[in-house]
């Protein structure tokens, strides 16, 4: 990845169809079981979305994005405020621009996830947020791979 | 404990902004690539190279300057910048680590979708 670059692009073949990812990306509560976050209520482009992140060790922070486009079964995207102190009001936080992308291919869908702006954040925010070099992260990461493992 | 509140000092002071700001011109990046193997060099060094005056290279090694990515040691009358990887090294850890926390959302995308 060009260190210039602030873009993450992630692309993922899923064999499902196109319209079973739509909703596990749109639906909130599919959203919210692979993402890790329990949300208040449904997506509704133009809107506010708030909920609680439920990944294991950071049950603290909230969840706030707002919806910037929903066209079916082809793109996903909203603004992720970037919310590291339950203190803060999270409108007012800097955010970056999640984009999910769906083609349909001969075996299913190909998703294309972006997420960029990162030049809107404070350097250390999400260092901050998940503390990278922290021991405890690591142990995390390994239960959720087991969790991942042993739920596929 | 003392180390990472160090660093976030040090990443506070320079923030990614600037650094994605310094990084994104032609001659400040040909400018990084060649401190970037260690040796200090002088203005005159680094001007002698270029196609540019020492006075825009000057200007393009304050901006790094600014960003952190070099930093200017005084040998007697001159100035000689050194380049310090700290925080691209930064940045590129961080970017790691959130393409990572991707590619773990997506595998378990990937094993909702497809059960």
């Amino acid at each position: 990845m060009p260190i210039t670059n602030d873009r993450i692009e992630k692309r993922i073949e899923l064999k499902a169809p196109v319209s079973r990812v739509w909703r596990a990306l749109t639906d909130h509560r599919e959203f919210g079981e692979w993402f890790r976050v329990k949300l208040g209520g449904p997506f509704v482009a133009g809107q506010v979305s708030r909920g609680q992140i439920t990944y294991p060790g950071y049950e603290h922070l909230k969840w706030y994005a707002v919806v910037q486009k929903m066209d079916p079964e082809r793109l996903f995207s909203f603004t992720w405020h970037h919310s590291h102190d339950p203190n803060v009001d999270p409108s007012k936080e800097p955010t970056t621009l999640v984009e999910f992308r769906l083609e349909k291919t001969a075996t299913g869908t190909l998703l294309t996830v972006t997420e960029s702006g990162f030049e809107n954040l404070p350097a250390a925010r999400r260092a901050e947020a998940f503390p990278m070099n922290d021991a405890g992260w690591t142990e995390q990461m390994k239960n959720i791979e087991k969790y991942v493992a042993q739920t596929s | 404990m003392l180390r990472k509140r160090r660093s976030a000092v040090a990443a506070k002071r320079h923030p990614r902004a600037q650094l994605f700001a310094a990084l994104g011109d032609q001659t400040r990046l040909s400018l990084v690539a060649r401190l970037c193997a260690g040796q200090p060099y002088s203005i005159s060094q680094l001007t002698r190279r270029s196609k540019l005056t020492r006075q825009a290279i000057t200007k393009h090694l304050r901006v790094l300057e600014r960003a952190g990515i070099v930093h200017s040691v005084r040998t007697g009358r001159e100035s000689r910048f050194q380049f310090d990887p700290q925080p691209m090294e930064e940045l590129k850890h961080y970017l790691d680590f959130v393409s990572q926390q991707w590619d773990h959302a997506l595998s378990r995308l990937k094993s909702f979708v497809e059960d």
